[in-house]
């Protein structure tokens, strides 16, 4: 079975291979680049003006995401449609539109949220998906429109979407010499951020648990700079161990039990898992060098790691309870701060070459390094839930300088700012909220 | 205050900043001069943290994703250690740190090593180990902000911070 989108994509290639022979099904491989994006239609839901607000949430989310061109209202033929009808096809058919999602918002009773939706293929003539119908506390009514993306995005894409997600960062203010760092949340389109420290202490390298609302991260409070876990919904915190040194670079195991850290003693930074049940702590790596940055493989049974053991810093992975490493990176370059793929295809890294912080992907194997943004600084890349989009942050230099976000998908296109009350830096993504 | 005036009126305190502040602004590709950015001040009395700083030097630099003490920072640090040991009240922090052109987690670790290389320079010309507490703030701390090799060669630094006496 093809989505809609590969299908259109055929049709392209179909038009493409009468002109010139060559080349042709290279359009066919999402993952390369050059798709032409879906023209689609997303009517206004029926309803009051959260209704309209849940539309263009909608609307901004599929446009963001780079695979779909949205046809200008003013342009419809078809003015209304009820939920419960049909469309008319011919009407969507002549702006050459693929697919159509229309719905509708109903206030319940008790004060929540209803929304009815459908997706239709215009040139099939049926539905994508029947009527599909969600119940939601009016004040998450953006949660709605981030689940609406997801179920039409799947549907035209035949993947799943990655819009019902957050994104955890450090909230960047003040001068550069005096930086004021605060954790801080917001939906992945940038709205409804909330600030989770007070400033008072400085903060780095938040890292969503894969399972529970939780972060992990590094806090300088008390003069002792060290891991820590915070309850995102209580505020509370804990200490993550007790170990003789600083550690930092946490991140969670994917099962969200264990977090990885290093741990610095004397000139070293080694790596070490702790359990998060039993405590118990593994020293993962050992050696004088700096090895850190741990990013396990989604199955669990690898760890991806940066370290400065041969010279300067590379990428290496190892086996989840340590042992031997293998390199994988050997371009031309410093390779740091890797963070494996959900889908586990991909190691998207941070490089420094020829003066410049690039964002790159390689395989796990070492093979199919592409660079994907340039610059003078860019750098700690994370995935989006479903690894087709990465987010990172690009520093601007000088005194007036700082970090902002940017996101960009997996062929290197489509790079967005992320828009942030202030500087924004450590962006880390939360998988599907659910 | 005493000893406050008969250091400001020392014409060889006063010549010897103000030939390392000049020195320190001629060279701006190398390795910054500690006392290039701290201005003329004499004025501080003997054995106290001021003093530390304007005399000694609090800090030291290092070379790009290096922690080796290069000659001038080995200089700098035996003179600290005398001081260190002259005035053995003051507990002894380091702060590792590193310039801006590195990734945060690797600069938290090159900020540590820098810290550990100074202590233990410090070590080996006698201050117990056991004075000295080392941190490191990797890149998150800059002195100096200007996008030139000037302001990151200020940046790579470990600064010997005094905190009040003891007892």
């Amino acid at each position: 079975m093809f989505s809609i989108l590969q299908k259109f994509l055929i049709s392209l290639i179909a038009i493409f291979a009468f002109a010139t022979t060559s080349n042709a099904w290279i359009e066919f491989d999402i993952t390369r680049g050059n798709v032409e994006p879906l023209p689609i239609a997303i009517m206004d839901f029926q309803g009051d003006k959260v209704a309209q607000d849940i539309s263009n949430v909608i609307s901004n989310n599929l446009r963001n995401s780079g695979l779909f061109k949205l046809t200008d209202s003013a342009a419809f033929i078809q003015k209304s449609l009820d939920v419960s009808g049909r469309p008319k096809f011919e009407d969507w058919r002549v702006l050459n539109v693929q697919a159509l999602a229309n719905g509708a918002v109903s206030k319940l009773a008790d004060g929540r949220l209803r929304v009815d939706y459908r997706l239709w293929d215009i040139f099939a003539s049926e539905e994508v998906f029947g009527g599909k119908r969600l119940e939601i506390e009016a004040k998450f009514w953006s949660r709605a429109a981030h689940i609406i993306s997801d179920k039409i995005y799947e549907g035209l894409t035949g993947e799943k979407g990655y819009f019902d997600s957050r994104v955890v960062f450090v909230d960047e203010s003040g001068p550069k010499n005096k930086r004021v760092k605060r954790l801080a949340i917001m939906d992945q389109d940038g709205a409804n951020v909330r600030t989770l420290t007070r400033g008072s202490d400085l903060v780095l390298t938040p890292r969503f648990s894969p399972t529970r609302q939780e972060i992990t991260y590094m806090s300088f409070e008390g003069g002792q700079p060290r891991v820590y876990l915070l309850q995102i919904e209580t505020g509370q915190r804990e200490v993550v161990g007790n170990f003789p040194g600083m550690t930092f670079s946490p991140r969670f195991s994917p099962d969200g039990q264990k977090i990885v850290m290093s741990l610095q003693q004397e000139g070293n930074a080694n790596i070490y898992a702790m359990d998060l049940r039993s405590r118990n702590t593994t020293r993962l790596t050992s050696g004088a060098a700096i090895d850190t940055a741990p990013s396990f493989a989604p199955d669990g049974s690898q760890i991806v790691f940066e370290s400065d053991r041969g010279g300067r810093q590379q990428l290496y992975i190892m086996g989840a309870g340590g042992g031997e490493p293998k390199r994988i990176s050997f371009g031309n370059g410093r390779y740091s701060t890797p963070v494996w793929s959900p889908r586990g295809d991909l190691i998207a890294f941070t490089k420094q070459s020829g003066g410049q912080f690039l964002i790159g992907v390689i395989k796990p194997d070492g093979s199919g390094e592409r660079i994907l943004a340039e610059g003078f600084h860019n750098e700690g890349p994370t995935w989006a839930p479903n690894g087709r989009v990465l987010m990172f942050f690009r520093e601007s230099p000088g005194a007036a300088g700082g970090p902002k976000l940017y996101s960009i998908d997996l062929t290197g296109r489509n790079e967005r700012r992320v828009q942030t009350p202030s500087f924004a830096s450590d962006p880390a993504w939360s998988p599907l909220l659910d | 205050m005493l000893a406050a005036t008969s250091i400001l009126k020392s014409p060889a305190v006063l010549a010897l900043a103000f030939g390392l502040a000049v020195a320190g602004c001629a060279k701006k590709d190398k390795l910054p001069d500690n006392s290039g950015q701290l201005g003329l001040n004499g004025s501080e009395a003997p054995g106290s943290p001021g003093e530390f700083t304007t005399s000694i030097g609090d800090r030291v630099f290092f070379e790009t994703d290096s922690s080796v003490l290069t000659s001038t920072a080995r200089q700098t640090l035996t003179g600290q250690a005398q001081w260190l040991l002259k005035y053995p009240n003051y507990p002894i922090t380091i702060e590792g740190h590193a310039d801006e052109r590195g990734t945060r987690e690797y600069n938290l670790a090159l900020g540590a090593r820098r810290a550990a290389a100074t202590r233990d320079f410090l070590a080996s010309n006698g201050v117990p180990r056991n004075r000295i507490r080392t941190i490191s703030f990797g890149k998150e701390r800059p002195i100096a902000v200007c996008n030139d090799i000037s302001c990151w060669s200020q940046n790579r630094r470990a600064r010997t911070a005094l905190t009040a006496p003891q007892g």
